[in-house]
């Protein structure tokens, strides 16, 4: 029996309206899942040119869950998002043809071609670079909530990792720390259902990965992570929770993984009636179907919007392509920091 | 100036830096209430209150990954491992986030680890290591060790100021037996500068933390038989002072390298190989190398003394050196 409540899907306008989102805001977060899926859809494109090295991982499915989540950030707070979560970045302002660059292993990356994929993030918008190791981010997540509570200042720090590193120390020990002090931080779970191969099964036990808040004394929240205005209610609910000192939430968003983990994998281990479901559940689609629904978005806007973005991207392309490669002389550069790195805002 | 021990130069630091600048906080187990397990932050709950001095869950990787954060966000996070053995559960917050932030995201991470670590009274495989050349080994971070109250809180505050993430090794065994005159005002010592402990000009030992003692009262011996011995103290082995190492192997010709840590991929490996490549022509015989065994640290008084290297094991090698 599940434990975490099971929130309910967001239904009129007016429900939206209260969430606090007006049909400008709307419209602005159907253009970032878009721009989200565009940059991953291209980056497919860069990778079978051979212009990516290594492996390419996208998030497709998940842009409710990334999107959803960043609209319902303050500016002034801060998160980890991780290699499903591109929408995060996009949300925040990264442009795109940087990310680009970043793909591509290129200077203006925001690694400057020191690491590859969605191994970036950009510090002044409040972003912090994760690592391959999940779900490592969320202690450091907690030591963000951590420094906002001793300042006391009114930000939140949201932590996000997948189904499959739940199974990891990491996670039970950030929880563990921050149900004890009450920091104000959100454990945002994109459970897409699949660690790599290994269905959820084989990773918990329990119905819902969010039961467990209980458990660290906070509570857990299940929402379906296709449905942008769910997760954005309800990731909003628990930052706002957080901010007013009601301490954590773990927020679950059900979301799916469209493709498999990463390039090299087909994913052939996934049931095909599964693929199936997550195609007619395709959260951008769904979210299309609704405003055309309940927010009178018609052909005319719609053509705009896509034509905007696909305009942005190609632009982004083209700038990145521009991007020279790093320069191997520089490599052992900033391995210890030096007093003048300090000098950003957050050190002041 | 006050005498104090090795110890109270330590939380000398601390309360110094925990007074001038509210971005330093101590974190860890039973720091608060308790004044942490060697008694180093006794009474700082009192005084700073339990958001500057935080007692945490038994939670290693949260303590550590939750410094990297608060660092992150504009903190001084100075971080006490109840015993340096235990950093093994915070290695992947260390080595995987804290060391490469800078270097890969351009985000520094001005925070510090204290490792109460070394052996010397029956702690046992997991309460005695001396694991700096395992971090020495990761590049971003730091690793001091010092082996004198001076250095001890001029090093700590000088840690604490660092922008990158430094670990502190203070040695247990040298927390209450070591006593000097310390200046009681803030001030800082060099991060990567050597000192010489000793000066001589026959051999020179090149050590750190409890082994510059240890290698002092070896040194007191040949005194007597008209062997003088040059103690280089690295201070810190990242960044370690090369310069000073190859200066002193040019003045006495003979290098013994000696640390508490086991011999095998020990720090010393690393400056034998440097003094082999770059001091070659100033040498006047192979570079020798005094360690621990490559097994774990013994419990038993016994072993114990047979793992760790004792006085007569120094005076053995620098009489043979000196012969060669």
């Amino acid at each position: 029996m599940a434990i975490a409540r099971e929130a309910e899907p967001v239904g009129s306008l007016h429900e939206v309206r209260e969430a606090g989102l007006d049909r400008e805001d709307l419209l602005g977060v159907y253009r970032h899942m878009l721009i989200t899926r565009g940059v991953e859809e291209r980056g497919h494109i860069l990778y079978r040119q051979g212009k990516i090295p290594g492996s390419f991982y996208t998030g497709r499915g998940n842009e409710a869950s990334s999107v959803g989540v960043a609209t319902a950030m303050g500016p002034d707070d801060v998160g980890t998002p991780l290699h499903r979560d591109m929408g995060v970045h996009i949300v925040r302002g990264v442009d795109p043809w940087r990310i680009f660059a970043q793909y591509m292993g290129r200077v203006d990356g925001p690694t400057h071609g020191r690491d590859g994929n969605v191994h970036m993030a950009d510090a002044q918008l409040g972003l912090i670079a994760m690592v391959s190791h999940l779900p490592a981010m969320l202690p450091v997540a907690t030591g963000c909530a951590l420094a906002f509570r001793i300042r006391e200042e009114p930000r939140v720090s949201v932590g996000w990792f997948g189904e499959g590193a739940s199974a990891r120390g990491d996670a039970h020990e950030s929880m563990t720390f921050a149900g004890t002090r009450q920091l104000p931080v959100v454990f945002v779970c994109d459970n897409n259902q699949w660690a790599y191969s290994t269905p959820t099964h084989l990773e918990y036990a329990t119905e819902h990965v969010a039961d467990r808040a209980e458990a660290y004394g906070f509570e857990g929240v299940v929402v379906d992570g296709t449905d942008v205005l769910a997760v954005y209610r309800e990731a909003k609910r628990a930052i706002e929770k957080a901010r007013a000192g009601g301490g954590p939430t773990l927020l679950e968003c059900l979301t799916l993984r469209m493709e498999g983990h990463a390039v090299h994998d087909d994913a052939f281990y996934v049931p095909k009636p599964m693929f199936e479901r997550w195609a007619e559940s395709d959260p951008i689609e769904r979210f299309r179907t609704w405003l055309r629904a309940n927010a009178d978005l018609g052909d005319e806007e719609e053509d705009e919007i896509s034509a905007g973005v696909k305009k942005l991207l190609n632009d982004a392309l083209q700038r990145a392509e521009e991007s020279p490669l790093p320069d191997p002389a520089d490599l052992a550069d900033g391995v210890f920091a030096a007093p003048e790195d300090l000098d950003t805002p957050h050190h002041k | 100036m006050a005498e104090i021990t090795y110890l109270q130069a330590i939380s000398d630091a601390l309360r110094t830096e925990l007074r001038r600048d509210q971005r330093v906080f101590l974190i860890g187990e039973d720091v608060g209430v308790y004044g942490g397990a060697f008694k180093v932050s006794l009474g700082f709950q009192e005084e700073f209150g339990p958001w500057r001095v935080i007692d945490a869950p038994l939670a290693e990787s949260a303590i550590v990954g939750g410094c990297t954060g608060a660092a992150m966000m504009g903190m001084r996070p100075v971080a006490e491992m109840q015993f340096a053995d235990f950093i093994s559960c915070g290695w992947d917050q260390l080595v995987t986030v804290a060391a490469k932030q800078r270097w890969r995201a351009g985000t520094p991470v001005p925070m510090v680890v204290r490792l109460p670590s070394g052996g010397g009274f029956s702690g046992g495989p997991f309460h005695s290591q001396n694991p700096e050349s395992s971090f020495a080994h990761i590049p971003g971070l730091k690793c001091v060790c010092p082996a004198t109250p001076e250095d001890a809180k001029g090093l700590l505050i000088s840690a604490i100021e660092d922008p990158s993430p430094v670990l502190f090794f203070e040695h247990k065994h040298l927390y209450r037996r070591i006593k000097a005159e310390v200046p009681e005002e803030r001030y800082t010592t060099p991060i990567g500068k050597a000192r010489t402990h000793r000066a001589g000009d026959d051999v020179s030992v090149i050590t750190w933390g409890a082994m510059v003692h240890t290698a002092d009262e070896a040194a007191k011996q040949l005194e007597s038989d008209g062997v003088s011995v040059e103690i280089v103290d690295l201070r810190t082995v990242m960044p370690w002072d090369k310069a000073a190492v190859l200066e002193s192997a040019r003045k006495t010709s003979k290098v013994l390298v000696l640390h508490e840590d086991t011999r095998t991929g020990g720090f010393g490996a690393e400056i034998a190989a440097t003094v082999a490549e770059e001091g070659f022509e100033d040498l006047d015989a192979p570079v020798k190398r005094i360690a621990a065994p490559d097994t774990p640290v013994p419990f038993s008084p016994p072993l114990e003394k047979a793992f760790i290297p004792q006085v007569e094991d120094i005076v053995a090698g620098l009489r043979e050196l000196a012969e060669y």
